[in-house]
Formats: structure tokens, C-alpha cells, sequence
């Protein structure tokens, strides 16, 4: 096996290990007469789908082959079965795979970018086991719900990361009225991710913002003379007293997590903070809440 | 060398760079540390931030400073820095070294030992011949200078000795010194001497002297003695400054043969007292036991004195035939033995068989006549052993027949029967008075007061070997004291009485010296020259200069004149010596020796005894500045951001800890509410074994009882208590309940002391073995002994089985079984009064008037009784309807108990109602 199958085999087998605990994540569907494609969304009134709805008396106009003869033969009156009528969501996930996300401040702490793509594929996971469609947007394929589709995303979010500091997402595969999950550190410009939004409000795309920082970057324990840089090494930045910095670099940070929290309010959006130094399986669980919740 | 603050310097000029320091300083002043180059994906929220403070970019000026000293320290290094050099030439021609060598030495011996060797090294090195003395043994013939090497290879041997000096001896040495010119140094033992000055004057006449001195005080112990019925310690010290505190110990046997420490005290000098003592209060059989007492923290001679005879003092027990005669104080046969004997012996009182275990040196028996046959033996035993057996005439032995057809084994002689009186007013004659004691007697030569006369005496039959026995007579020639040896020991008959009854022997001072002269009081404790002299001592046990004990081996003897004067010396060693029957301690420091700090003229030199050596200070100062480097780095490092708070952190998180740590264990026990509870209403308790198993039980049991207390019983207890020993008052409860575990702990003293005193108080203690089925009171099972260990320091009358007319029986159910789980009948209560009788006509005796202390049995009560909290039974008691018939006697055992407890012998008062009202006339 090839180093890189082995390490989505690993990616893989971690999202579903983590996602094993959580009953299948059933969003909400908002708009499902409107989407055409068909999924384990029981409707509660009968249509097309597979789990059986209910006996009614056969009416004039049925066809023959609708009656339901073991049901009927029990009575005198003929039943047709009817079948609850089901449909699935569409999410779109974008896990940002920029340079600035493969930054960690300890040995032992994972890298931001490792915590966006475990929990992308872990929210893939429950998704497709929900029976909802899944895509990833480095994938630039339309949603699909099939075991294929997980593999193909593990493969991509494998993938190694992009050569630029800061990502910004891509919609433009989203289909209307699906929903979104954006996972990032959000550190660059704002601009491209509110375009993004701005679009997604114009489809009526729904979804969610989710932060993940490190908490060096939440802290910043620096102190002396120090220069930074950014991952990439674009951005450069010399200070002679670090710690001077410290609580105007933190009024910065509370200012760009406002702006998002504005930006997703704005757009009827959620909005979250993960840190890499706490657990996955809580920032999985709001995850799942959040394209869970009914609006 | 040049020298600089006492400290010399091998390459002094290097001590100019340290003039370049300020150079470095600008120098490094304008190097900021390097910056760190970190990846951040912050940095995009960092863009456009300018720094504060400009002045950062350089090197903060306590990282400077630190660095200055490092490099400072580095070039004083380099200097060769020296500290305390030798400066002072090192003296030419013969030198003298003179050692005092006495006890006071012994305590920084080693250290003198030193300075001698540094003496000598020098000397070695300036190729002086040396000569060497000490003035505890001075060398025979001239002076001999020979090699420092010579002396120094020899001093290993060189020890002090325990006496000080001889002046006789050291005059005529001084005289036999040689004229030459030679330099002296003298290492003095710091105590004043009559012999210092014309010493001190002979040497300066022929060079030079430095005097070697320690300031450290010169501590001593004196001769132990006696005072008030404590043994005394007197300590001294030559210089009185500052308080100080020394432990005094004081060795002796133990029974086993062993020597170890037997009692200690503390000898504390007052801030400028130069004399201290301390008093030990010591049973006599321990003080006589003592050979010497010494301060283990000092190895000197002076801090140790032996012990003699003179600490002994002989137990004699006395003995009196006529008890009844109460509170007639003079009269009493004894009170003038006990008058003269008190201060000079320890007296015992008690019966016969009591005392002789104990061994006492001399027995008195005063007008006693008649011994049984059960004490004669250990009695004769205890004589042959070498007892003084000391008896006193009087009305009794004279109206017995003891001794008079056959001599008694502890009669000195037969006696005719009935005695005599005379000068009385039914006889003729006057009282009789003493003839002068013959040769041969040991009261040969005590002056015999005019007013002693004898008014009244028992008579010894003229028997053959009656002459040879008599030890003191009368004017008549009439036996007045009758001595026979038995075995090893004596028989000693007064024929008056003890008391001024038949004679006023007892009255006068004679009497105390004749007992005195029998041995029967201790001698006066400093022998005199005159009762020593013609005798010869042999030495026992010596002591070395440092205080060490050891056996003498086979050394002459000692005339008893020198040792009586007790001056130590060569040919006298301190030390014990052993005489006929008794020892005397000739110690290093005597009970006059006077302790004063040797003073010298103003013009000699006094050095003290710490050899200075020269000390190359380059190594420490290099790795100063290492130290220093790697303060730097780490400050580097810090100032550079490089190093996170970890440090600190883990710093803050240790003391957060200690906080939360410290307050643990600080809370009190709310005593008070405990009182609360267990007052408020009456509640039985149980004391906590430690077993939870079987607490559990005992509190199940205690709350089944008081359930059916409840239903039964104007008794309302509340819920049963549980009790600690070692923490609760136990004054709260009338009861007890005690199940016994053979793996309970024992109680502390403390815990005793308080369940004796709850007994005394009327509580009651209800000791449960739990194991009747298979054990009997009394025998071995593990709780039975478990129970006899705890019970042991407990103050529990006699004990009886529960008699059938116990007030127990009857307290409240008419009971005369007392099962519990088991059914053994074997429960103790105190035992009745012996003289409790029945009455004619009574149901039951007229027993005591107390609640029994203690109720011991091993029928498992508690189990019995045991309900849990639904108040179901928890286990079973026999089986089928006679099991439950047991449990109900349980439970009816339990009632009556507590109605004991609660209502004491009111059940046993009711007998005398048919009096009472009787009386009342109804």
C-alpha cells in the first residue's frame, strides 16, 4: 500500500472511530418538497421511499398491481401499501487545507489542518450514514451519498496542503437550499470568505462556520525580540518586545471573531470556536447539533 | 605576595583588566539579543503593530551587571587569589612545644593534635629542631630537640591524661630546662593553674612564647551527692557567658548485666552563671544501681563523675508487732527507728512476705514475736544471704515463749521468760547504765551518754556460748545487744524495746551511732584521712582522659590516706577502688576543684587552636563565573522570549497546592455538638472496635434494644452512639456496650485513664466475648484473651458469676438466664460483699449498694438484639419458636440491664418495704 492510502486508509478508519459513537446525524431538511433527490427523511405522509407508511383500502383508480395481496387476503377488502415519503439533504464541507492551517504550537498537539479534516470527515461519516448527500468542495463534484463518496473525500482530504498562507472557501458546487460547513482558522482576509457567504445567501445555503485555532494563537505566549512569520512565509513581522503585543494582537483576534460571528448571523448562519487542545468529540457533537438544528 | 582585605594575590597585575570592565560594559550594552524567528499564523492580525518601548533592542542592565561580575570574577580567578597567607617569617632556632595533656584537653584533642602537626610542619619546613612536652608526663631527663619528622611520625601517640599536673614535680623540671635560647609554643587546656606563672616566666627567659589556646569553656561535673532525698549534680564551667545547655546522663546496670543510660537530666548555666546543678529524684533501686553520671557531649574525664558507696543508701524495712494501737505517735515501736534512720536510709513499710522480695539490706523487727512458719523460711533464707536481721525487745517477746527452751533459728540467744524491771516502783533498785562496749564489739569506742538508762529488759539465759554473742551489756554485766552471725548474715537482738518504753537508749544520740556501726544507715559520704588509714584500695575501674570507663586490670594498690585526699594523679588514676565492703570513686574533678580560665600577661601571644591553612581561591571564583555564565544563559534566554512561563507555572501550581494542603487538618472536632447529642436524651453507646463488621452490629444491636426499651419501658432512648475511646468524653453515658475483636487495637494510656475513671463514676461497661458456644469465660479463647488483655489496666473489682439473687435478675423481668445468641450461663458481675448475709424471712441477701461496673459474658447480645432500620430482626437466634423464646430472654436480659444501669439497687431497696411501712405504722 502506497504511503498516501495508507494515511487516508488511517485519516478514514480515525473519522470513523470517532464517529461511531454518535446515532446517525439526521439534519434537518428545510425545504425538502423544493430538492428532488431522495433520502432516508421520513416526511410523515406517504410517497416514495422505501419504509412502509401504512395500509389504506384500495380506492377506484388504483392499479391492480398496487394492492397489497398477503395484507388483503387476511380481510375481505383489498389494501394497498403505502410508503413513507423520504428525501435527503446536501451538505457542502470545506476543510481549509492552507499552509496557515498546518500550525501547531506543541509536539504533542495536532495541527489545525489535522482537526478540520478529522472532523470533516467524521461529519461526512454520520452524514452519509444519515443517508444525506456530502461533498467536498476540493472535490468540485455535486453531493452524492454512497460509500464511494466517503472514500473520495478521505482521499482528498488527504491530499497535501496548498501552497498558499490563507485558503478561502468555494461554493459554487453548492446545489440551492443545501447546507454548508466551513472549517477554518479564518486568520486571512475576510473579504473572499464574505463573497463566498454573499453567494451562499443567494442560493439559500445554510450552514455553518467553524473556527479552529491553536491556543498558542489564542494566547500568544511570546516574549522578546522575535520575528514572525506566517506559514507560508509571505507575511513577515519584527517585534523587539513580543509581549508588549500581547493584548493588542488579542483586541484583534476578539475583533475577527466577532466579524465572523457578525458575518454568520448576517447570513443566517452558526458560528463556533474550536481549540485544538480540546476534544474532538465535543466540537463533533456541536457540529452535529448545529446542522441538526431546525430553523 | 601583596595582600588585599586578607586575601593575597600570586599574579596581581592581572587585577588591571579589571579597569577594561566598563568597556564591555558599552561594548555590550549596544548588542540586543538576537531576535527569534517563530512561524505564526497570527502574524496577519500582527501587520501593522508597532513596538512601545524603543529601548528593548538593548541588553536589559541586571543581565549586563551579571555578566560584569562573571568576567570580573574570571579575572580575579586568573590573580591567583590566596586566602589567609603566610606572611610571618617562619621563626629560627630550637622550639619548645609544651602540651598541658589533662582531662580539660580531652575535648578538642583531636584538634590540638592538628595544630601541633601544623606546628611541627612548619618547624619542618624551617628546619628547626623541636622538642616536645607534656606536662601530665613530663619526659625523663634533658629536653631532646630532635626533627620536626621525628615528632610529628610520634604524635599519633600523644594522649592527655585525666589529672591535671603534678607542681612539685613541674618546679623541678622547669629548674632542669636547658639555658639555651629556644622558642615556645604552649597548647594550654585553658584552666588557671598555681603552676602557670613561674612555668610562663622560665620559657619567656629563654625565647619566645605564643600560647595555644581553645576559647571554648572548659565544662566539669562535680561529685554527685546527696541532698533532701534527690541526688544532686553540680556542674561548673570557666567562662560565664552565654546560657548553654548540656544533657547529663546517668549510667549504671540494668538487671540484665548490661550497662545503659538510667535516668536523665539537663544541666543548664544561666546566661553568666559559671555554676549549674540539677537534682534527679531516683527510686532507691535504680540510684544504687548508678556508677556514674557524665555529659555525653563532651569526651573529657572532667565530664564524668563516678559514683560510690556514698550514693547507696541501705532499704531497711521495718517491722512492728502491735498495730492496734492507733494514733499514739510516740509510743509507736517504731518511731524512733523511723526518726533516726529517715535521713540516712530508705525505709520500707509493709508485710513480711512483701518486703522480702524486695531485698532490703536490713530487716527490724520491733516486739515482734511470734513468725509464722510460712515466714520463717524466707526469712532464714533471706539472713543466710547476707541480711541484717535486727530485732527489738518488747512486752510481747517477753510474754512469749519464743526462743525459750531452745535457742530460735533468729533469736541471737534463748531468753528466760517474763524479763525484769528495776529502778520501777514495784522493784528495787535504780535503772541501769551502760558499760563501756568491749573490744571486739562493733561499738567498740562510741562514747556512752551518761543519761541511757534501762529500766526494763528481756533476760538471755546464761547459755555457754552466751559471752561471745553479747555485743553491749549493762552496768550488771546483763546482755543489753546479742549478736549471732547466720550464714553470711547476722542476727542483732536489742533486749529493750525500740521505743523510750524500757529505756532511753532510743532517745539519745548513741542510738543513732549504734545503728550506724551495725551498718544499718549509710556512712557519712567523704571518707576522712583517720578512717582510712592503714587500709589498702585496689583499683577497680579507671577512666581514661576522655571519660572512658575501663577495668584496671592488675595495678597496685592505693594507700587509704592518698585516698582519702582524692587527688588524682599518675599513681592514682580517677577511677573506682575497691576496699573490705565498700567502694570509694576518686574522680577527676574533686567536690572542691574550682574551675577559672587561665590568664595571661598582656605581652603573650594567645592563638587559638584552629590550624589556619593557606586556601587557593582560584577554583572557587572560576566556577563562581560559571555559575554566573549559566545564570546568563538562562536570563538570555529569558529576555529573548525564549524560554515560556513554564517555570513559573509549575511554580504557582506547587504553592496552589501547599494551600489547598494546609488547611487539611486544621479543623477541630465540634466537641460540643457531640455533647448535645449524647445529652439531650439517654442513648446507649458502644464502643467502636475498629472492626466495621462488628460496630455495625453493636449499633444494630444497641438500636434493637432501644426499640424494645421503647415499646416496654418508661426508657425512651434515642439512637445508640457509637463511642471512640482515644477522642469522645465518655462521662455522657450510664452504658457501655463492648463487643470484643481479637484484632482490636489497644486503647492508649490516656483512654485508660478515662475508662477508670468513668468505672469509679457508676458507668457500667458490658464486655461481650461473643463467643460462648465454643469458649467459657476465663479460658483461652483468642477474644477471651483479647478480653483479659484490654480489661488488664482497668480498675475492675473481684468478680463473681451472676449470683442467683443478683439485683440483676430482678430489675425489671424476673430473669435467671441471660442468653443472647448463645445461651451460656456464664455472666460476671462485681462480686457481693463478703459479709452480705440472708436475713431470716428475706427473699434475697442485702447485697451492695453500687451498679456493678463491669458485666462480662460472651453471649453475643448484640446479635441478638440486632434489628435493622425497618426494625426486622438481622439474625437468627436457635431455631423455630425456642429461638424466638431465646431472643425475647435477650431482649429481657437487655431491659433489665439497662434498668440496672438507670435505677441501680432500687429493686433490691423494695425488700425493706414491709419494714418501711411498718414503720409508718400503716
Amino acid at each position: 500500500m502506497s504511503p498516501e492510502a495508507l494515511s487516508h486508509a488511517r485519516l478514514r478508519q480515525e473519522a470513523e472511530a470517532l464517529a461511531a459513537p454518535l446515532p446517525p446525524l439526521l439534519a434537518e431538511a428545510e425545504h425538502l418538497a423544493q430538492t428532488v433527490l431522495l433520502g432516508e427523511h421520513g416526511r410523515r405522509r406517504s410517497g416514495m421511499g422505501d419504509e412502509f407508511w401504512q395500509y389504506r383500502p384500495a380506492r377506484a383508480g388504483d392499479d391492480a398491481r398496487m394492492v397489497d395481496w398477503r395484507r388483503s387476503a387476511k380481510s375481505d377488502a383489498h389494501f394497498v401499501r403505502e410508503k413513507e415519503w423520504q428525501a435527503a439533504q446536501s451538505v457542502l464541507i470545506w476543510a481549509d487545507n492552507a499552509q496557515s492551517m498546518g500550525f501547531a504550537s506543541a509536539k504533542a498537539r495536532p495541527a489545525k489542518a489535522a482537526r478540520a479534516k478529522l472532523l470533516a470527515l467524521a461529519v461526512s461519516v454520520l452524514l452519509i450514514r444519515g443517508g444525506e448527500r456530502v461533498a467536498l468542495a476540493a472535490l468540485g463534484a455535486p453531493p452524492r451519498s454512497s460509500q464511494l463518496q466517503l472514500l473520495r473525500i478521505a482521499r482528498s482530504l488527504a491530499e497535501k496542503a496548498d501552497a498558499e498562507d490563507y485558503g478561502a472557501p468555494a461554493i459554487r458546487i453548492a446545489p440551492p437550499h443545501s447546507r454548508a460547513l466551513f472549517i477554518s482558522d479564518f486568520l486571512g482576509d475576510t473579504a473572499p470568505l464574505a463573497a463566498q457567504m454573499a453567494r451562499a445567501a443567494d442560493r439559500d445555503v445554510k450552514g455553518v462556520l467553524y473556527q479552529i485555532l491553536d491556543p498558542a494563537e489564542e494566547a500568544f505566549p511570546y516574549d522578546g525580540r522575535a520575528v514572525f512569520e506566517s506559514m507560508g512565509g509571505t507575511l513577515v513581522h519584527e517585534t523587539m518586545k513580543a509581549g508588549d503585543l500581547r493584548s493588542r494582537y488579542l483586541g484583534r483576534l476578539a475583533g475577527r471573531k466577532a466579524a465572523l460571528r457578525d458575518l454568520a448571523r448576517a447570513a443566517g448562519w452558526q458560528y463556533a470556536c474550536h481549540h485544538t487542545d480540546s476534544s474532538a468529540q465535543s466540537a463533533l457533537l456541536w457540529l452535529y447539533g448545529a446542522l441538526g438544528r431546525r430553523r | 605576595m601583596p595582600v588585599l582585605l586578607g586575601i593575597g594575590f600570586t599574579a596581581p597585575w592581572l587585577l588591571a583588566c579589571l579597569a577594561g570592565l566598563p568597556i564591555l560594559w558599552l561594548v555590550l550594552r549596544a548588542v540586543p539579543p538576537a531576535p527569534v524567528r517563530r512561524r505564526f499564523p497570527g502574524v496577519a492580525l500582527l501587520l501593522g503593530l508597532a513596538d512601545n518601548e524603543a529601548q528593548a533592542d538593548k541588553t536589559p542592565w541586571w543581565l549586563l551587571l551579571l555578566r560584569m561580575l562573571a568576567v570580573a570574577l574570571i579575572i580575579l580567578g586568573f590573580a591567583g587569589p590566596v586566602l589567609n597567607p603566610k606572611n610571618e617569617s617562619a621563626g629560627e632556632g630550637p622550639l619548645l612545644i609544651l602540651v598541658d595533656g589533662t582531662w580539660a584537653d580531652a575535648r578538642d584533642w583531636q584538634r590540638r593534635v592538628d595544630r601541633i602537626g601544623a606546628l611541627l610542619e612548619e618547624a619542618g619546613r624551617a628546619a628547626r629542631p623541636v622538642a616536645m612536652a607534656r606536662l601530665t608526663g613530663l619526659p625523663e631527663g634533658d629536653l631532646l630537640f630532635q626533627a620536626a619528622d621525628a615528632w610529628a611520625a610520634r604524635l599519633p601517640a600523644l594522649k592527655p591524661s585525666p589529672w591535671e599536673p603534678d607542681a612539685a614535680e613541674l618546679e623541678d623540671w622547669i629548674e632542669g630546662l636547658p639555658a639555651g635560647p629556644f622558642d615556645t609554643f604552649w597548647v594550654s587546656d585553658g584552666l588557671a593553674r598555681g603552676s602557670r606563672g613561674p612555668m610562663l616566666r622560665a620559657l619567656e627567659a629563654r625565647g619566645s612564647v605564643v600560647i595555644i589556646e581553645s576559647p571554648r569553656p572548659v565544662v566539669a561535673l562535680r561529685p554527685a551527692r546527696f541532698e533532701d532525698g534527690e541526688v544532686v549534680i553540680d556542674a561548673m564551667r570557666t567562662a560565664a557567658g552565654e546560657p548553654a545547655a548540656y544533657a547529663l546522663v546517668a549510667r549504671g546496670l540494668d538487671p540484665s548485666g548490661a550497662e545503659r543510660s538510667l535516668a536523665a537530666g539537663e544541666i543548664a548555666f544561666e546566661s553568666g552563671g559559671s555554676e549549674a546543678s540539677v537534682s534527679l529524684s531516683l527510686p532507691p533501686e535504680l540510684r544504687n544501681r548508678i556508677t556514674r553520671f557524665e555529659l555525653p557531649s563532651i569526651r573529657s574525664a572532667g565530664a564524668v563523675t563516678l559514683s560510690d558507696d556514698a550514693l547507696r543508701r541501705r532499704e531497711v524495712a521495718l517491722i512492728a508487732g502491735r498495730d492496734s494501737r492507733e494514733g499514739l505517735e510516740l509510743l509507736s515501736p517504731l518511731h524512733y527507728l523511723e526518726q533516726a534512720l529517715e535521713p540516712a536510709a530508705d525505709l520500707i513499710d509493709g508485710d513480711l512476705l512483701d518486703i522480702l522480695p524486695a531485698n532490703p539490706d536490713v530487716l527490724i523487727l520491733a516486739d515482734v514475736a511470734t513468725i509464722s512458719e510460712g515466714e520463717e523460711k524466707p526469712l532464714l533464707d533471706w539472713v543466710e544471704n547476707g541480711g541484717l536481721l535486727l530485732r527489738f525487745a518488747g512486752p510481747r517477746l517477753a510474754a512469749s515463749d519464743v526462743s525459750r527452751d531452745e535457742e530460735h533459728a533468729l533469736m541471737p540467744v534463748r531468753l528466760r521468760a517474763g524479763g525484769r524491771a528495776v529502778g520501777g516502783a514495784m522493784s528495787w533498785g535504780e535503772p541501769k547504765k551502760l558499760r563501756p562496749f568491749p573490744e571486739g564489739s562493733p561499738f567498740f569506742g562510741l562514747a556512752i551518754p551518761d543519761d541511757v538508762a534501762v529500766s526494763s529488759q528481756v533476760m538471755a539465759q546464761p547459755d555457754p556460748d552466751l559471752s561471745s554473742r553479747v555485743i553491749a551489756s549493762l552496768a550488771d554485766g546483763t546482755p543489753l545487744a546479742t549478736r549471732k552471725r547466720v550464714g553470711s548474715g547476722q542476727v542483732v537482738l536489742f533486749h529493750v524495746t525500740a521505743n523510750a518504753e524500757w529505756s532511753t537508749l532510743p532517745l539519745s544520740g548513741l542510738f543513732v551511732r549504734m545503728l550506724e556501726r551495725l551498718a544499718v544507715s549509710s556512712r557519712p559520704a567523704a571518707p576522712k584521712p583517720g578512717d582510712l588509714a592503714g587500709t589498702v584500695w585496689a583499683p577497680d575501674v579507671l577512666l581514661d582522659a576522655f571519660g572512658i570507663a575501663t577495668h584496671a586490670g592488675a595495678l597496685p594498690g592505693v594507700p587509704g590516706e592518698a585516698l582519702a585526699e582524692a587527688v588524682p594523679g599518675a599513681d592514682m588514676p580517677p577511677g573506682l577502688y575497691t576496699g573490705e565492703d565498700r567502694r570509694i570513686a576518686v574522680n577527676a574533678v574533686g567536690p572542691e576543684t574550682e574551675l577559672a580560665a587561665a590568664s595571661w600577661p598582656g605581652r603573650i601571644a594567645v592563638d587559638g587552636i584552629a590550624a589556619v591553612r593557606e586556601t587557593a581561591l582560584k577554583g572557587w571564583l572560576l566556577a563562581g563565573a560559571l555559575a554566573l555564565f549559566c545564570l546568563d544563559i538562562l536570563a538570555s534566554l529569558l529576555v529573548a522570549g525564549r524560554i515560556a512561563g513554564g517555570a513559573s507555572r509549575g511554580a504557582a501550581a506547587a504553592l496552589g497546592a501547599w494551600l489547598l494542603l494546609a488547611p487539611a487538618g486544621a479543623e477541630a472536632q465540634p466537641d460540643d455538638e457531640f455533647a448535645r447529642l449524647a445529652t439531650s436524651e439517654v442513648s446507649l453507646a458502644h464502643v467502636v472496635t475498629g472492626v466495621p463488621r462488628i460496630d455495625e452490629i453493636a449499633a444494630a444491636g444497641l438500636r434493637g434494644l432501644s426499640g424494645v426499651l421503647w415499646r416496654r419501658t418508661s426508657v425512651e432512648p434515642a439512637s445508640p452512639i457509637a463511642v471512640d475511646l482515644e477522642t469522645s468524653e465518655l462521662s455522657f453515658f450510664a452504658f457501655l456496650y463492648w463487643p470484643i475483636a481479637a484484632e482490636q487495637p489497644m486503647p492508649s494510656l490516656e483512654a485508660y485513664a478515662k475508662l477508670n475513671r468513668y468505672l469509679r463514676n457508676g458507668g457500667m461497661i458490658l464486655f461481650d466475648t461473643r463467643d460462648a458456644d465454643i469458649s467459657r469465660f476465663g479460658q483461652a479463647s483468642p477474644n477471651g484473651r483479647k478480653l483479659r488483655q484490654l480489661a488488664r489496666p482497668l480498675d475492675i473489682p473481684p468478680l463473681e458469676p451472676l449470683p442467683e439473687d443478683h439485683v440483676l435478675t430482678r430489675t425489671f423481668y424476673l430473669l435467671q438466664d441471660f442468653p443472647g445468641r448463645h445461651s451460656s450461663r456464664d455472666v460476671w458481675v462485681e462480686a457481693s460483699p463478703t459479709d452480705a448475709e440472708q436475713v431470716e424471712g428475706m427473699p434475697f441477701r442485702n447485697l451492695n449498694d453500687n451498679v456493678t461496673p463491669v458485666v462480662i459474658g460472651g453471649n453475643d447480645w448484640a446479635s441478638a438484639w440486632a434489628t435493622d432500620e425497618a426494625g426486622n430482626h438481622m439474625f437468627p437466634v436457635g431455631r423455630g419458636y425456642a429461638g424466638e423464646q431465646q431472643r425475647e430472654l435477650a431482649n429481657r436480659f437487655g431491659v433489665n440491664l439497662i434498668m440496672h444501669v438507670l435505677t441501680g439497687n432500687y429493686k433490691s431497696d423494695q425488700v425493706h418495704v414491709p419494714a418501711l411501712l411498718d414503720r409508718l405504722g400503716q
